[in-house]
């Protein structure tokens, strides 16, 4: 058993976990945080992508001890109480989703692809960048433009300050 | 239409839930007292199980229970069933083969679930799974469908000699030889349709929950439509009565048809939550999601298209063997029969065709319907054919189409359809000055001149969506009636639920269902709740598959809405002492018309459940339930073009372009629509470029995690360019034809189009991959 102890969404858990814990279900089955999915084996569809100490990390590829003493941050951990963060407000207002299964990695990843690119976005980056998150009911397309979209809305917001969604 | 009515983009009521991470999907849920479960599985395609030794496994810490399917048979479960009945040119049924949701005597695929583990954490449960020790008895195995039926092939089950299930024919085969016999042309394909699998981002889940004092069953499960899985459950596997087993299917991450069908598992954890007396969860990993949800396509088929010298076509000629895989799942026999050969006609007026289709067993996963189901293995086979003939012929593709179009309606097609609308035409000449068809050789030699092949490619796809009406799909074999209910609950305070029997699995409907009602009934959205999903809530519902939950679904609610509308007015006449006629619904009010007499619709809804002042006879209360069953399909249609670039030294294909001009019909949101073709064209393209789910002679699957199977990904796919044209659908009272589909029916044709154009090759296999792309243009050079 291995003791970790780690800040997720601005509190401070700890628990006993087997060693062999990843940090996803960490955060899904102790911490009861849901919005993390699990949609392969091997690291490829994103749907568990979180932020650790500020960078998009795929939940299912890190035990729970390895993120012992770091700074999480989930889906559920995003949103500044009612006000959306700008990218979950421009997959909405873009339609970016359906089953919504992927969504919650895709966006975690778009605000970390937002952050790196602070010059901003063009499609082929966009695209690329998602090369290791998949959707299988969007065809991408709505989700390109709403990463392009929120992209445009977060340079435009006061430093630090995300700008409040519709 | 207003900014919440029929035919606008509103966005989703449903997102908020999902975008903050509040989406609530079965591995979601947790019950008290819930443990997990693990399946071992068939590690070899065909076995003999001599020996089930689980001694070890039951030693192992926290496990609960190790089952096997001896156990279950000895508690009456019964056999998977498959619920379309189809019978053969001899008038035989089909031999369908036993399939237990444990195996006990026989293993037939990689994959076949033997026993089930249910342990303390899933840790611990696929740790005993390991420790269960089965005796193989090896046999020889056939994966391939064309070999199925080869002297010497193994046989899978013994009630389907030589492993044919069914061989079947539509249309008339004398009138197709006359015809050919009269041809200026005959035209010859030889095609495989490649098998898929689904890949819903979810993976399959189930929850069993027996209730030991209520002598109750509760199932979580992953399905896009829980009350067929409560009544198959419950009328063919023993698994409780109707009025004993609540099926709650509550958000579910995609299906695309894969979650349609009932699998073994679902009922093997509701067998033993009862045994083990724990709530028992099982979640599939994607590996396991590979080799046992039901896998779509794989058909062989061999085709011949006779045409006249004018290049009219006089007739076709069809023969299909489909992979129905080790056994028969829910509606297999359904999609290489009624779903596939009847849209054979495509869009043309085509007097005779005849078409045969043998369906076979093989040792790989079942194989049932997934998006499109049948219609894109008809749509690519007739679009192939069509842009084969025209370079055979020396013509523009779009002409030998046009020419062949059909133009009145109604029209019989020689395949039991009859197309009730539709302009083909039309979508032909928007996609093409969509695609700016006109100045594509400029931008070949363009291309030519950066080294790169450059390819066009048209697909005039036809598919028939809203299987009904339910007489006539009974009369062809259907298990199930395919109507939809609907029930509309205004509240007192007027707010209005609307269960429907429909499901959503991306679809939207909370936004759509509820756009309907807005508009209909003059209140806000954010008044309207859709509640769907959850057998002890709806009463019956027939689920979401076929594009059929506008056609039918929607039109169920509006068959409700005139009853709630004429009730309300009702009470509101009575009220204001006017004449019912007179009264209309306008702004959250019902009104007299040209006066300024009205009643706010709460105040409506509060009289009718207060009951102190209704009209003499009328029962208190306001909630109206309708049941809709479709006169027809519904015929959505359109044109897709396809422009690429090939790269001639490493045969990488770029889509440089993708127009996409469809007939839907009446539309309610086509922000949703357009996203509906979004995802159906991509999973298309995967089809085409990508995916293939691929057995090995040994029936190993080599194509069982994404790291092995190419799903399209972002920067595989470009931005689509769409737009619809409209001709209502006669058969629904919305006029709506469906839209779920088309985009993964009408575009792998043009895609492959647009590759053998760029090559000037005459045929190229699917997945069209960088490997196969460049041999393609070594051989065409040689």
């Amino acid at each position: 058993m291995s003791q970790v102890s780690l800040t997720v969404n601005g509190r401070q858990v700890s628990g006993a976990v087997e060693d062999r814990t990843l940090l996803v279900h960490f955060l899904r089955e102790h911490l009861g945080l849901t919005g993390t999915h699990v949609g392969c084996d091997t690291s490829q569809c994103g749907a568990c992508v979180v932020h650790v100490d500020g960078k998009a990390v795929k939940s299912c590829t890190m035990l729970a001890a390895q993120a012992s003493g770091s700074t999480v941050v989930t889906i559920e951990g995003l949103a500044d109480g009612a006000d959306l963060h700008p990218v979950q407000a421009a997959f909405k207002e873009h339609h970016g989703l359906q089953c919504g299964f992927c969504t919650p990695g895709m966006i975690m990843s778009a605000t970390d692809m937002i952050r790196r690119h602070p010059e901003g976005l063009d499609e082929a980056t966009v695209r690329a960048e998602l090369e290791g998150n998949i959707c299988r009911c969007t065809g991408y397309h709505n989700i390109v433009k709403a990463i392009l979209a929120a992209s445009k809305a977060m340079s435009k917001a006061p430093k630090g300050k995300a700008k409040k969604a519709a | 239409m207003g900014i919440e009515g029929v035919g606008a983009r509103v966005a989703r009521k449903e997102d908020r839930r999902f975008i903050t991470g509040a989406g609530r999907y079965v591995d979601d849920m947790v019950v008290p007292g819930m443990k997990h479960a693990a399946f071992v599985r068939s590690p070899h395609a065909h076995a003999q199980i001599k020996k089930i030794d689980v001694s070890r496994a039951k030693a192992m810490p926290g496990v609960i229970g190790v089952l096997t399917g001896k156990e279950l048979k000895a508690d009456g479960i019964g056999n998977l069933i498959c619920g379309w009945m189809i019978h053969s040119k001899d008038g035989s049924p089909m031999k369908m083969g036993a399939w237990s949701p444990l195996a006990v005597d026989k293993v037939r695929y990689v994959g076949d679930a033997v026993v089930i583990v249910v342990a303390d954490t899933k840790g611990q449960a696929r740790d005993a799974a390991e420790a269960v020790d089965i005796t193989y008895k090896e046999l020889k195995a056939v994966s391939d469908a064309s070999r199925a039926m080869d002297k010497g092939a193994p046989q899978i089950h013994p009630e389907a000699e030589n492993n044919l299930i069914f061989d079947w024919d539509i249309g008339n085969a004398d009138e197709t030889a006359a015809a050919f016999k009269k041809a200026a042309h005959v035209v010859k394909l030889d095609i495989v349709n490649n098998r898929l699998v689904p890949n819903a981002m979810e993976p399959r889940a189930a929850l069993g929950h027996y209730d030991r004092a209520e002598d109750h069953y509760t199932c979580w499960t992953t399905s896009q439509n829980p009350h067929v899985a409560r009544l198959v459950m419950s009328a063919f596997y023993n698994v409780a009565p109707e009025n004993k087993l609540r099926v709650i299917a509550p958000d579910v991450g995609g299906g695309f048809g894969s979650k349609i069908y009932i699998y073994p598992e679902e009922i093997v954890c509701l067998w033993a939550s009862k045994k083990t007396g724990v709530p028992v969860k099982w979640v599939a990993d994607r590996t396991e999601s590979f080799l046992t949800d039901a896998h779509g396509r794989d058909h062989h088929t061999h085709a011949e298209m006779a045409f006249d010298k004018d290049h009219r076509i006089l007739g076709f000629k069809v023969e299909t063997i489909a992979n129905l895989g080790a056994y028969m799942s829910l509606f297999s026999s359904a999609t290489p029969t009624y779903l596939y050969a009847t849209l054979l006609s495509g869009q043309y007026d085509i007097p005779a065709i005849h078409g045969t289709v043998k369906a076979v067993y093989t040792n790989t996963a079942p194989v049932d319907a997934y998006r499109g189901a049948g219609r894109p293995e008809a749509a690519f086979l007739v679009e192939r054919m069509m842009e084969v003939s025209a370079r055979q012929f020396g013509m523009s593709p779009a002409d030998l189409r046009r020419k062949n179009f059909i133009t009145a309606f109604p029209h019989q097609t020689p395949v039991i359809m009859c197309y009730d609308a539709g302009d083909f035409g039309t979508s032909l000449d928007m996609a093409m000055k969509a695609a700016d068809y006109a100045g594509f050789e400029k931008r070949r030699e363009k291309a030519k001149k950066a080294g790169k092949l450059r390819g066009i490619g048209f697909s005039c796809y036809i598919e028939a969506c809203g299987i009904a009406p339910s007489a006539a799909v009974g009369s062809l074999g259907a298990g199930v009636g395919l109507w939809e209910s609907a029930e509309v609950r205004v509240n007192a305070v007027g707010t209005i639920e609307v269960l429907t029997g429909s499901h959503s699995h991306g679809q939207g409907h909370e936004t759509t269902f509820a756009q309907l009602v807005a508009d209909r009934l003059k209140v806000p959205m954010d008044s309207i709740s859709i509640v769907h999903g959850d057998t002890d809530k709806v009463q019956m519902g027939m689920g979401t598959y076929g594009s059929r939950s506008g056609a039918v679904g929607m039109s169920a609610i509006v068959k409700a809405l005139d009853k709630v509308e004429a009730k309300a007015k009702k009470i509101a006449a009575h009220l204001m002492e006017a004449d019912e006629g007179d009264i209309v619904i306008e702004n959250g009010a019902l009104k007299v018309a040209g006066t300024d007499k009205n009643v706010p619709w709460f105040q409506m809804a509060l009289a009718a459940y207060t009951a102190h002042n209704l009209p003499a006879g009328m029962e208190p209360g306001l909630k109206e339930t309708a049941f809709y069953d479709p006169a027809n399909f519904t015929f959505p249609a359109g044109c897709y073009v396809c422009e690429v670039e090939i790269e001639p030294e490493t045969g990488m294909t770029e889509i440089v372009q993708f127009v996409a001009a469809d007939d839907f019909g009446n539309i309610i949101n086509p922000m949703i629509v357009e996203g509906q073709v979004h995802g159906g064209v991509t999973q298309g393209i995967g089809q085409a470029l990508l995916e293939g789910a691929n057995y090995d002679a040994s029936g190993q699957l080599l194509t069982a995690s994404y790291m092995d199977y190419t799903m399209p990904r972002a920067s595989d796919v470009p931005s689509y360019k769409l737009s619809t044209s409209s001709t209502p659908s006669p058969s629904n009272p919305l006029g709506i034809k469906g839209c779920g589909e088309a985009g993964a029916i009408g575009s792998p044709p043009a895609v492959i189009n647009a590759i053998t154009d760029a090559i000037g090759t005459e045929d190229i296999t699917m997945p069209a991959t960088p490997n196969k792309v460049w041999a393609a243009i070594r051989a065409a050079k040689h």
